[in-house]
């Protein structure tokens, strides 16, 4: 907080927010003006607001910090069955980022293994000799459409740099009793469009985040708690709130929701952007959007089609009440490349996320 | 310079080749058109490359001199994937990827010629599963390739339309070629050898689209005896070892002037859904034809074949049948129709028999469906003929 004083001091107020042309993305990311991080601390710029969702994809426990910014006078429509319409020059940031637990620049580097949401203290700042900053992907919106941006963080935690083509960084998780070593892997701009087309055919980038059921939650303001669409709306960026929106379930809160639900809105956030009815995935003919029936097509006794090893010697893909016989749980348990699933932005498994759908099959009655 | 920030740029820590990440820039910098040359050595690359730019030509110098080597890949579930249409592939190699070696997802005209992907430690369980790999592509010309090793098929077409699959070698893959839910497919003037099964002709349930009219001719299917080490509740891995050519559920579709000799299984065999034991006890997707219908074999050259099935049931069923030194006939059958589709002996109506009209080719139905009790060689209801399928036309700009 100190440094960026001190910087802010020495600079004056942070210049604004700046959209740069579609075919010029600068180097750095401080031009942007987005997120602003001296090495001391990371902090937003005026006019930017930070949210989170109910349920977020995992990363490879990755905390993620997530902003949202619109250009002066516009507004984002609410969208009640996909992401929130968001005008031109819209720029949301998604900050990547681990507690430390060993030297600041280790290799590998040492973290805490969380489950859980990133917090901004009431002063609006994550400390960075608490945090270290790995990534932050810039999604902006222009005339013709999204374009994904992934910025890697320097060791002195001061500058984020484009690397279209991705990146790899040496991770090992702590948790206490034990340790994982992983090769975290910053997404390439193609990889950034496995996710982020979710209708393959049409092929247009879209985030997948800003949506009802996602961000009808509280989030802690500067100290006050209040609700995102209502936060939204009072700031002026949202409009066409109806009086009772889409609800989720919140992951970071345990007892919020049945497990059936919580395990349907895992499975969305983590599986549907390309297992829905026309994602990259449909090939498979699995759809586990929220909105589908648990039927045959949401993998209860599917047999597999082009699974490869993915099978793990498993019949089909949820078998009721055999976790163990079910291909879903065998892929999210593994992270080999030729098995895990999902296939991008994940090379360690989420135990917590493994527990909830063996919980949740074990559970589901009938036979095969 | 909008910012105070006075960061340098990190020092690249990873162990990426330059090389792979100027390939990387290239794919997603490329502008339709653009043609990306592989040069000539093995390049290591260790995380899975992609393309979503149509109109896009990678090509090296060859399948033996421009390699992109993948042993040590950390992430990806393919070397490559692409998402667009207008591509061409063209002399290089793919090796060692962790899942499938080249997918190409939802594109069309496209051409993949003189490709060779390979796991080269030979058949193992832990290689990939796919080698060449268009799915829901349409216009799609596969030729002059080689799969090698693949745990699941070599040459996998599937839920494509308009294929053609010619003069490819496919060896030490579980299924050489598979074309599964794909409409109007030619395979010709390939040689699968030493594959669990050779040639397969596939239809799967709860796929949006079924396949039929797929013409297999003047391939040679030779010696398909390599033990399945396909992953089981895989489609392929009820494929059972030995089998030259497999037809499983698939309609209209065509085997003819091929040359299949010395599969130990089979030559050829002609299967349905409920074969394959993965059906359950549930009802299956409404809309899906689990029955292998309309098929017409003619005018192989089949020899050898059948003499040591693989499988307990089978190898049983070949000792009481045609005893110790027997042989299976050609053609196998597991018997089960569509009881709707029948006349009142039980046999396939014209329009849906399975006619094998090949010299003294017989087909044995092991009748499955009623544990093999009723065992019958040669049914009049196969002495048939179809209507020959037209042969496909690939439409510009790759005819």
């Amino acid at each position: 907080m100190l440094l960026l004083a001190a910087a802010v001091a020495a600079c004056g107020k942070p210049p604004p927010v700046v959209v740069h042309p579609a075919d010029a993305p600068p180097e750095r990311l401080s031009e942007w003006g987005v997120v602003l991080a001296d090495g001391g601390d990371l902090a937003f710029n005026g006019g930017v607001i930070p949210y989170d969702l109910n349920m977020p994809l995992f990363s490879d426990y990755a905390l993620k910090l997530r902003s949202v910014w619109l250009p002066a006078g516009t507004t984002a429509r609410y969208r009640e069955d996909r992401e929130f319409e968001f005008p031109v020059g819209t720029i949301l940031s998604k900050t990547f980022h681990y507690e430390r637990a060993g030297e600041r620049n280790g290799v590998p580097l040492d973290v805490i293994r969380a489950d859980r949401e990133s917090v901004l203290d009431d002063g609006g700042h994550l400390d960075l000799d608490r945090y270290v900053l790995i990534e932050t992907r810039l999604l902006v919106r222009y005339d013709d459409g999204w374009q994904a941006l992934p910025y890697v963080w320097n060791e002195t935690q001061d500058e984020a740099f484009l690397e279209l083509a991705g990146d790899v960084r040496s991770i090992r998780l702590n948790d206490g009793s034990a340790q994982e070593q992983f090769v975290y892997v910053v997404p390439d701009v193609n990889q950034c469009g496995g996710c982020h087309k979710p209708d393959h055919t049409a092929a247009e980038m879209r985030p997948l985040g800003p949506r009802a059921w996602q961000l009808n939650r509280e989030y802690r303001y500067a100290g006050v708690t209040r609700n995102q669409l209502g936060h939204w709306t009072a700031s002026g960026v949202l409009a066409a709130v109806p009086e009772s929106p889409s609800e989720g379930v919140r992951w970071a809160a345990p007892g919020d929701g049945s497990t059936g639900q919580r395990a349907r809105a895992y499975l969305d956030a983590n599986c549907a952007h390309c297992h829905n009815a026309n994602g990259p995935a449909d090939t498979s003919g699995l759809d586990l959007a929220i909105g589908a029936a648990v039927d045959r097509r949401f993998g209860v006794c599917k047999p597999p089609v082009a699974v490869g090893r993915g099978s793990g010697d498993r019949p089909y893909d949820i078998y009721p009440g055999r976790p163990d016989d079910s291909i879903l749980v065998y892929r999210m348990a593994h992270s080999d490349p030729a098995i895990a699933m999902p296939e991008l932005g994940r090379s360690t498994v989420h135990r917590e996320g493994v527990e909830l759908i063996r919980h949740w099959i074990a559970g589901l009655p009938g036979d095969c | 310079m909008a910012s105070c920030s006075g960061g340098e740029r990190p020092e690249q820590q990873s162990a990426e080749s330059e090389f792979q990440k100027q390939l990387q820039m290239q794919l997603i910098k490329a502008k339709p058109g653009d043609v990306i040359t592989i040069p000539e050595g093995v390049h290591a690359i260790n995380r899975g490359l992609s393309l979503n730019v149509s109109g896009v030509t990678l090509r090296g110098l060859g399948m033996d001199k421009s390699i992109l080597s993948f042993k040590d890949q950390v992430q990806g579930a393919e070397g490559l994937l692409v998402n667009a249409s207008d591509f061409r592939i063209e002399d290089l190699a793919i090796e060692d990827t962790a899942g499938d070696a080249l997918k190409i997802n939802e594109g069309r005209n496209i051409v993949i010629r003189r490709v060779r992907t390979e796991w080269t430690n030979g058949p193992d369980e832990e290689n990939g599963a796919y080698g060449i790999y268009p799915v829901q592509a349409e216009n799609v010309l596969l030729e002059d390739s080689v799969a090698i090793g693949a745990s699941d098929a070599g040459l996998y077409v599937g839920q494509s339309r308009n294929v053609v699959v010619r003069n490819n070698r496919v060896e030490f893959n579980v299924a050489g070629i598979e074309i599964e839910n794909t409409m109007h497919a030619d395979v010709y003037g390939n040689v699968a050898r030493n594959n669990t099964g050779g040639i397969l002709v596939f239809n799967m349930p709860d796929l949006p689209n079924p396949g039929h009219s797929t013409r297999v001719f003047g391939n040679e299917v030779v010696g398909n005896n390599t033990a399945n080490f396909g992953a089981e509740g895989t489609p392929v891995a009820s494929v059972p070892a030995g089998s030259g050519i497999v037809i499983n559920s698939n309609d209209r579709v065509e085997i003819f002037d091929n040359v299949i000799t010395d599969n130990d299984t089979a030559n050829i065999i002609i299967s349905s859904y409920f074969a394959t034991g993965y059906q359950g006890t549930r009802d299956m997707a409404d809309d899906y034809d689990p029955y292998p219908e309309t098929i017409y074999v003619y005018g192989n050259t089949l020899s050898g074949g059948g003499s040591s099935p693989d499988g307990f049931d089978l190898k049983a069923l070949k000792v009481a049948k045609f005893g110790l030194t027997g042989s299976f006939p050609d053609v196998l059958w597991d018997g089960y129709v569509n009881t709707d589709k029948v006349d009142d002996n039980g046999s396939l109506l014209p329009e849906y028999a399975i006619c094998v009209d090949n010299d003294t080719a017989e087909v044995l139905n092991v009748d499955l469906g009623n544990g093999s009790e009723n065992i019958v060689i040669g049914d009049e209801q196969h002495r048939c003929t179809h209507e020959k399928l037209p042969a496909v036309i690939l439409a510009a700009p790759l005819f």
